[in-house]
Parts: C-alpha cells; sequence; structure tokens
C-alpha cells in the first residue's frame, strides 16, 4: 500500500552510504526497528526497498537474496535464499504462483547516501 | 426473494454437494440448511481405514464447522431429517425442528447391510461404517485377538487391514461368493489377490455361508452352513450397503424393490422439487457404490439448481484402480465379458503375483475392459483406450504388459488417443488441451500445471502429461535443448564453451556478450559455477558476490532460522586432538551445536552472519581451511582406518583419501560430488556409494564412478581396476573434467552417466582409451586448477572489504537479527521450528 501513500505523509530515513549495498545484490537496514531490504539494481540504474521479511517460512532473509528479472516486461524481482519464492521488485507480489504479498518502499540516493521512504 | 435449498445428510457426497454449490457463488441467489445425522460434519469415508494408521478425525474432515459458517450454511449435527411433508413443502428434524424448502436434497447415503444371521446383535459384532464403529471397534480390539470380516467385497478388504492395523493376532476373511471381489475381479484374478493377502497375513475363506453367530452374550465363534465352527472374539459385518431411504419411504416418493430412491437422469424424485444423490439414489436401475460417481450427482444438481448448463447423469464408469493392504487392484470397462463375445488376453506371473487380463473386440479392433491385479500402471492407458474406443496395436498385449525389451515406446501410445480424451479426471483436461498448450510454448510440465491445472489434483496423470509434453515436442521436429533460462540461450555445454573461449571472468561480462536482460537466480548461480570451474577464482570478488547461490554467497550453509552453518575441511576423516579442542573452544565461544556429519567431520550450527569471519578466524589461525560444504564442489574423501592399524587392510586408505581430498579440495562442478576410499574390500568407506570412490585390491586400486546416496541410491560402476595411485589420480583428473564440462546444471554424477549416451563403455573409452582425444586437455586444466586452489575463508579473514559484507544490519553492524530464535535440547540449542 505504501507506493500509494501520498508525498506528504511519507518520511524518507537515512539507511546507510551507497557503497553499503553490494551492485546487483541487496543488505538490510534497521530502520524504525523494521528490517528494510535495500536493493541496488545497478545493472538497471535503479534502487528498490521490500520488507526483509520472506512471508514463505517467515524469515529474515530477502536481502540476502538473488535479484533479476523475469518476463517480457523485464519485472524486475528477488528470490528467497531458502526456497527461492520469488517476489516482484515494483509492486510486491509473489511470481511463483503463491498467495503471497510483501511491502515494498520507495528509496532515493542523494549525495552518495540511500534513503528509505517509510 | 432468495429460494432455500435444504440437504438431508452430511456425508462426503451431501458436503460435496454444498461445496460445489458455493464455488457458483450462489449465495445470493439461495439460502443453505443441512442436517446431518452424525456429531461431526462430513469426513472421508473411503479412507477410514486410515484413522487406524494413525490419521485424525481432523485429518479425515471434509471441511470444518467453520467453513459452513463462513460461507452462510447453516449446519444442524446429531439431528436426522424424519420427516418430509411434500405439499407444505417443510422438513421436521428429529429434534422437532420444522425448515421449509424450495428445494430438497436427499443425500442420505447408506448403511452396512447386516444379514439375519442369529447372533448379529452380540458384544463384539461390528459394522465398519462411521468413526463411532472404528472408536467401538479399536475398544474392543484391545481385548481380542481372532477376528472376522464377512464380506470379501472392497469394503470387506478394507475392514480387514483395519483388522490387521488393530494388530489382531489372526484376521480372517468369510465370503458368500467362490472370489474375493466377486464385482470387480474375475475368478483367476481373485487366486492372484488371495495369495498376495494370505502372504501379508490374512487367511481367506471363501464358498462359506454363516449361519449363526455363536457366544454367551459376546462373540466366540461363528458356524458356517459346511458345519465348520471358527473360533473368533471380534467380526466386522461388511458384507454390502443398503440405500438409507426411509424418509423418502415415509413421503411417498418412489423408492426400488430392493431399496433407493428412484430418480430421473437429472436426480429428481418423482417428486421434481426432491432430488437424491449418492448411495440413497437408484439411478439408472443402479446404486453407485463409490464417491465418484456420487461426486458427479452432485455436480449435476448443482448445475440445475444454479441454470449453468443443462447436464444430466450419464451411466457412470465404474472402473476403479485402488491399492488394496498394498497390492494393486484394477477392474475396468467391461471386466467379466468372455469368449465367444470377444477374445480374451490374459498375463499370469505368480512369481511376482501379477494378473492381467484384457477383453478385445472379436473383430480385434477395440479393448472392452480388463482387470489388473498386482501391477496396474498401465491402468490410465488402458482405460482410455476403452473409454475412446482407440483402435488397438497390431500387438494389443503390448498395452498390458508395456514395451519389452527396450526403453523406447514408453509414451508412444498417448499420441494414438483422440483429442478429446480426458487426461486429467480431476480437472477435467483432455489430451487436445494439453497439446494445444505445448504447441502454444508452455512446453515443460510447470507451464502446464499453471495454464491448464492438470495434474495438480491427485497427480495420477503426470506421467501422462509428461509423455504427451514429449510426444508433442518430438513430433513437431523439435530437438529438446535444455537452455539455461530466458537469460542465456544456450545449454550449460555451449555456455561452458563460449565463457572459456571469451574468456570471461565475471557474470556481468557473459550477461553483456552471451545473453541479454539482467539475469535471475537460475543463470546466476549456473554461471557462477561454470567461471569457478574454468577459472578457479575467489568467488567473492569482481562484483560475483551476488551471483552466487545462498550459501556460497556467505560461505557458510544458511539453516531454518537465518543463522548459518560452519565446517572445516578434516582430509580423511582425519584430525588431531589439538583440533578437536580447537572446534570445542570455537563452538563454546560462539554457541554452536555441534554434530558429527555423514562424511567424517564436524558441522557448527547456529552462527550468526556477523560472526562467521570471526570464527572462521579462529579456525584458520588453528590450521583449519574451509570445507566447502556450502559449494556445489568438492565435500568429504571418507575413509577407513586402512592398513596402518586395521589388520584386514590392504593399503593406507587415510592417506589415499587426504591425497585426494586435498588435491580436489575447492573445485566446483555442476553439483556437490563426495569420494570416500576403502582400505580393503570390505568396504568401511562406502566408497561403492560416492560419485567416485577407491576400494584397495591385492594389486592397486578399483576405482568406481557414478555413484550416489541420496534421493536415489545407486551403486557406483566399476570403470579401472588393479592401478597404481598414479594411474588412479589421472583417471579421475580425466572424469572429473569430462563431467564439469557437460552435464547440466545442479547434476550430480549418477544422473549425468544415467543420461549419457553409451553409458560407463562411453565413460571408459573417454577416460582410458581417450576417444575424444581430450584427455591431455583434461589433465591440463586439471593441473591448472589444482595450482590456482587457495582457502576462501582464509582470504575473507584476512580482508576488511569482504568481512563487511558479513553483518545483518548494514547500518548497524554490531546488532545482531533479533528475530533469530533457539529453542534449548539435549544440553545444546536447535533453530526455532518456523512456519509451516
Amino acid at each position: 500500500m505504501s507506493n500509494i501513500l501520498a508525498e506528504d505523509t511519507l518520511v524518507w530515513h537515512l539507511a546507510c552510504s551507497e557503497a553499503d549495498i553490494p551492485e546487483n545484490g541487496g543488505a538490510c537496514a534497521l530502520i524504525k526497528g523494521e528490517q528494510i531490504a535495500i536493493y541496488n539494481f545497478k545493472r538497471r540504474g535503479e534502487w528498490f526497498a521490500t520488507q526483509n521479511l520472506c512471508p514463505h517460512r517467515q524469515q529474515m532473509a530477502l536481502s540476502r537474496g538473488m535479484i533479476g528479472s523475469t518476463g517480457e516486461e523485464q519485472e524486475p524481482k528477488v528470490a528467497c535464499p531458502f526456497h527461492k519464492k520469488t517476489f516482484s521488485l515494483k509492486t510486491g507480489a509473489c511470481l511463483s504462483g503463491d498467495d503471497y504479498q510483501i511491502q515494498t518502499y520507495p528509496v532515493k540516493v542523494e549525495n552518495g547516501m540511500v534513503y528509505v521512504g517509510l | 426473494m432468495k429460494k432455500k435449498i435444504v440437504v438431508v445428510g452430511n456425508g462426503m457426497v451431501g458436503y460435496k454437494f454444498c461445496e460445489k454449490l458455493i464455488a457458483k457463488d450462489a449465495a445470493q441467489e439461495f439460502d443453505l440448511v443441512v442436517f446431518g445425522e452424525e456429531i461431526r460434519p462430513a469426513y472421508d469415508r473411503v479412507h477410514l481405514s486410515a484413522y487406524f494408521a494413525g490419521k485424525t478425525v481432523e485429518d479425515l474432515t471434509m471441511a470444518p464447522a467453520s467453513w459452513y459458517a463462513e460461507n452462510g450454511i447453516t449446519l444442524h449435527l446429531s439431528d436426522p431429517i424424519v420427516d418430509i411433508d411434500r405439499d407444505a413443502k417443510t422438513v421436521r428434524s428429529h429434534h422437532g425442528l420444522v425448515e421449509a424448502y424450495d428445494y430438497l436434497v436427499l443425500a442420505t447415503g447408506s448403511a452396512a447391510f447386516v444379514p439375519p444371521i442369529p447372533g448379529v446383535e452380540k458384544d463384539g459384532v461390528f459394522v465398519y461404517r462411521t468413526i463411532e464403529d472404528l472408536d467401538m471397534m479399536q475398544n474392543h480390539a484391545k481385548k481380542a485377538k481372532k477376528g472376522a470380516v464377512i464380506g470379501g467385497g472392497l469394503l470387506g478388504l478394507e475392514a480387514a487391514k483395519a483388522l490387521l492395523d488393530l494388530g489382531l493376532e489372526e484376521t480372517h476373511v468369510i465370503e458368500f461368493a467362490p472370489r474375493l471381489m466377486p464385482r470387480q475381479v474375475d475368478d483367476a484374478g481373485s487366486k492372484m489377490l488371495q495369495t498376495k493377502l494370505e502372504e501379508l497375513g490374512l487367511k481367506i475363506h471363501l464358498n462359506k455361508n454363516t449361519q449363526e453367530i455363536r457366544g454367551n452374550g459376546a462373540i466366540s465363534s461363528m458356524l458356517f452352513a459346511d458345519g465348520v465352527e471358527l473360533e473368533v472374539d471380534m467380526l466386522v459385518i461388511s458384507a454390502g450397503i443398503k440405500p438409507r431411504d426411509e424418509v423418502a419411504r415415509i413421503a411417498g416418493l418412489e423408492v426400488g424393490v430392493r431399496g433407493g430412491v428412484i430418480v430421473n437422469d437429472y436426480l429428481q424424485t418423482s417428486d421434481p422439487n426432491i432430488y437424491a444423490i449418492g448411495e440413497c439414489a437408484l439411478a439408472h436401475h443402479m446404486i453407485y457404490g463409490l464417491v465418484a460417481p456420487g461426486y458427479e450427482m452432485a455436480d449435476v444438481v448443482v448445475n440445475q439448481l444454479v441454470k449453468d448448463k443443462d447436464k444430466s447423469f450419464k451411466p457412470f464408469d465404474m472402473s476403479t484402480k485402488l491399492k488394496l493392504i498394498g497390492v494393486d487392484v484394477a477392474s475396468f470397462g467391461d471386466a467379466f465379458i468372455q469368449e465367444p463375445n470377444c477374445q480374451t488376453i490374459v498375463y499370469e506371473n505368480s512369481a511376482k503375483g501379477i494378473y492381467k487380463r484384457i477383453n478385445i473386440s472379436n473383430d480385434g479392433k477395440y479393448l472392452l475392459g480388463g482387470i489388473l491385479i498386482g501391477d496396474a500402471e498401465q491402468y490410465n492407458m488402458l482405460l482410455q483406450n476403452v473409454k475412446n474406443q482407440t483402435v488397438l496395436p497390431p500387438d494389443p498385449e503390448d498395452l498390458m504388459l508395456g514395451a519389452r525389451g527396450g526403453k523406447e515406446e514408453s509414451g508412444a501410445g498417448v499420441m494414438a488417443l483422440p483429442d478429446d480424451a480426458s487426461i486429467c479426471s480431476c480437472e477435467a483436461i483432455s489430451k487436445g488441451q494439453i497439446c494445444g498448450e505445448v504447441l502454444a510454448g508452455n512446453n515443460t510440465l510447470d507451464a502446464i500445471k499453471k495454464c491448464t491445472k492438470a495434474g495438480t489434483g491427485c497427480g495420477g496423470c503426470v506421467p501422462m502429461v509428461k509423455d504427451l509434453i514429449n510426444e508433442t515436442m518430438k513430433s513437431q521436429g523439435v530437438y529438446i535443448r535444455n537452455i539455461i533460462c530466458e537469460h542465456f540461450e544456450y545449454t550449460r555445454q555451449e555456455l561452458f564453451d563460449l565463457v572459456k573461449i571469451k574468456g570471461y571472468k565475471t557474470y556481468e561480462e557473459a550477461l553483456d556478450g552471451l545473453g541479454h536482460g539482467d539475469g535471475c537466480e537460475t543463470c546466476k548461480p549456473a554461471v557462477a559455477s561454470i567461471l569457478a570451474s574454468l577459472w578457479n577464482e575467489m568467488i567473492l570478488v569482481k562484483g560475483n558476490d551476488t551471483v552466487q547461490d545462498s550459501n556460497d554467497r556467505y560461505l557458510a550453509n544458511i539453516q531454518k532460522n537465518g543463522t548459518y552453518s560452519v565446517v572445516p575441511r578434516i582430509p580423511g576423516g582425519e584430525i588431531t586432538p589439538d583440533k578437536l579442542i580447537v572446534i570445542g573452544q570455537v563452538a563454546l565461544k560462539y554457541g554452536l551445536y555441534t554434530k558429527i556429519t555423514g562424511g567424517q567431520r564436524i558441522d557448527l550450527f547456529g552462527a550468526h552472519v556477523s560472526d562467521l569471519p570471526a570464527i572462521w578466524e579462529e579456525l584458520v589461525n588453528a590450521g583449519f581451511e574451509s570445507g566447502h560444504a556450502y559449494g556445489k564442489a568438492l565435500r568429504t574423501v571418507k575413509s577407513c582406518v586402512g592398513s596402518t592399524w586395521c589388520r584386514f587392510g590392504l593399503h593406507d586408505s587415510v592417506s589415499f583419501a587426504i591425497e585426494i581430498e586435498e588435491r580436489y579440495r575447492g573445485l566446483r562442478a555442476p553439483h556437490k560430488f563426495k569420494s570416500a576410499v576403502s582400505g580393503c574390500t570390505r568396504e568401511c568407506a562406502e566408497a561403492q556409494s560416492k560419485d567416485f570412490g577407491i576400494i584397495a585390491t591385492e594389486k592397486g586400486w578399483n576405482l568406481y564412478v557414478c555413484g550416489n546416496g541420496g534421493v536415489k541410491p545407486q551403486h557406483a560402476l566399476l570403470l579401472a581396476s588393479d592401478i597404481d595411485s598414479e594411474t588412479c589420480i589421472k583417471y579421475i583428473d580425466r572424469f572429473l573434467m569430462f563431467y564439469i564440462k557437460t552435464a547440466e546444471p545442479l547434476t550430480r554424477t549418477a544422473t549425468w552417466l544415467n543420461k549419457l549416451d553409451g553409458g560407463i563403455d562411453y565413460l571408459k573409452a573417454v577416460v582410458i582409451d581417450d576417444v575424444l582425444g581430450l584427455n591431455k586437455q583434461f589433465e591440463d586444466e586439471m593441473n591448472m586448477l589444482v595450482e590456482a586452489y587457495r582457502c576462501e575463508w582464509k582470504e575473507v579473514v584476512t580482508n576488511p572489504e569482504l568481512r563487511k559484507r558479513f553483518t545483518h544490519f548494514v547500518n548497524a553492524p554490531h546488532i545482531k537479527d533479533p528475530n533469530v530464535k533457539f529453542e534449548p535440547m539435549r544440553d545444546q540449542i536447535k533453530a526455532a521450528e518456523w512456519v509451516k
């Protein structure tokens, strides 16, 4: 739901520096007590953020997953390292056929620092 | 104005009616009220005997009471309907509830038929119908030793299975007819079935007419018409069913002479507002005593009520396939038709307990029906042939026996089916639909499951669906090339050669040069593995860290709660006391669970990702190296103690195992691989279950390859015998390089060999006779990889940049994941159970 939040309710939180997130991979930041997975999709020049919890077995693991894309639309996705359930980095929808939905968050990078909007 | 449907009876068919009606979104149109006689909601009566084998009532329940409530269904349990007022269109329940209806659906089912034998009322005599019956049987069985079942049909044999499960010392089956399962099986089939069941401990009596049940209050024996008396202290009567048509009779609905509410093709009784479905209904002059036609009846009535389509109940195919106490039994089409009305082909193999019979039309063109005992693998194909009236091949016996003397042809038969042949009966998917989807590009099993739902129900049709996919592809002249994924249109072998020729060292280079898009979790580890097998560079540098698979990325094995396990290499399983102490100290310091692995080393579980570098620093300083337990790489070379200590040992198996393990440590391959060295033919190291295994002989070593434990155990095959150590290593070099270059991703050596044209003979020709002329190259490449080996963990420990990546919170490196939970167990810890 957060993707359609009005701009005025969105608060940008400093997460880490750009170099803290591996290129074409992810890492987890602790923001306001929440575990947020941040992905530096260098290949596409895009940044994404999602909840770190994989809803399948409730494991804090998505930031350690491989990212990539799928289909003609090249939907960006992350695969959980546990059982390779995949989720859209754009919409949070589960792409591997299960009825899961994860939270996504807006990300911006300014002056080498990464901010996540909660 | 909503109409009201009242369902009388809450058994499997009554429930299915509700389920199907709800699935049609009929809640706005109808109010649904259900009356059931039993105290609990409908349960799976077909698998009743599973109750004794450990299933609970919950397991067997079709849907809990909450399901009815959630779907707006009013459910009255323990309250059977006792009267129907057809003029007022109301029903009255046992408790006095009066409910008006627009439509009434009778799904009262059937009761056990109990023949009028003197003494049936005695204690210890049961019927086999409800959970309560089972509870009473279970109670009585505690003090019973000898049990009997009257009835050798489907239900009777199920009941006999229940008595076996209850642990009775003797179980007798008493059948009035001259054979078992008289409705499904012929005399010869019955004999075969009898032999198999007797092997399993049942005592079977045919042609037996029970005259009296004797005993003082409780049963003590049975007396038969032939004068024989059988001592038993428990009896289950399962001699057939009788439809529950009492209410229908009272209401003046037409019933059959031998019971059952008469219905027309639309399952309407003589009162068009009242339907009857399931075992209480008499359709086409018969009672359908199976669940599948009952479900079909429910569907027919639902379709009429929601006016979805004009569907009538057609004579239902009563073909059955089941496993009776572990024995396959199937009966299909016209199983009993005899010569001269047909030609019959019979196959009997008493050693294997197999009996098969097929009946063919006199012109030899069509299959009419048949019986299968002991092996019912061909049931699906045969049934399809009967249903579709497929013209038979010249040797129709092949249909029931399967093609012999070769592995060809297994799937060709499916292509002979007409397009409208039903392949998946759970989802009603035809052959034409599946083939159409394959041609449209959905040419994998997963894709077919996704787009048609075929194979997602009972799964019984999956082999046929696979055959259809392969045969359709072949018929299109498609050479099936296993490409890596949507981002690389190459097979692994092609990609391996191309990456080598181009000299790519990173995933990004390979994707730019040979692929397209952004990559995914399939091609990333596949390419990473190829890069490692080609160059043996540190896997976490040059941006290759994020393309490694879950475990390689952190050089450790991810476990249930997100912590990791640590496995130092212990070559050949040999370790000094000093090193053992270090492992113990590290485990204590970092709170790790310790366990000896199957590969003669020690696994330390429960390490937080941020502790991994510190743990390894201590291990590396004590002289340990990475054990690559996380990699698709050499795992362990197991050994027995060999000639240094063992009085049978021929050679020093430990020293050779260490030499081998140190040669191939860190070598990455399409999948993990394991090895072992045994010092004599007693084979204590279990070398023949490994990817390559070595066994000492008087003259040298025997080298075995492509064995496997795991999911599908397979013994390794002898590649060379009585070779010296040097030759042995040379052969292993060649064998491993050949495997690494040609196997598909995630393929173990055993599977690779099974798919290799020419099998072990071809492998010998390559490795020993050098038919490809590549052996010099293989050996050079292996030497290069061995030279390039460095311990990955040592590199991480000494490289601050790499160490930094081992944190849970990138903005709070010293905080550990608060979600990680452990629980105590036997003085150690275990991962907290995760949600299922």
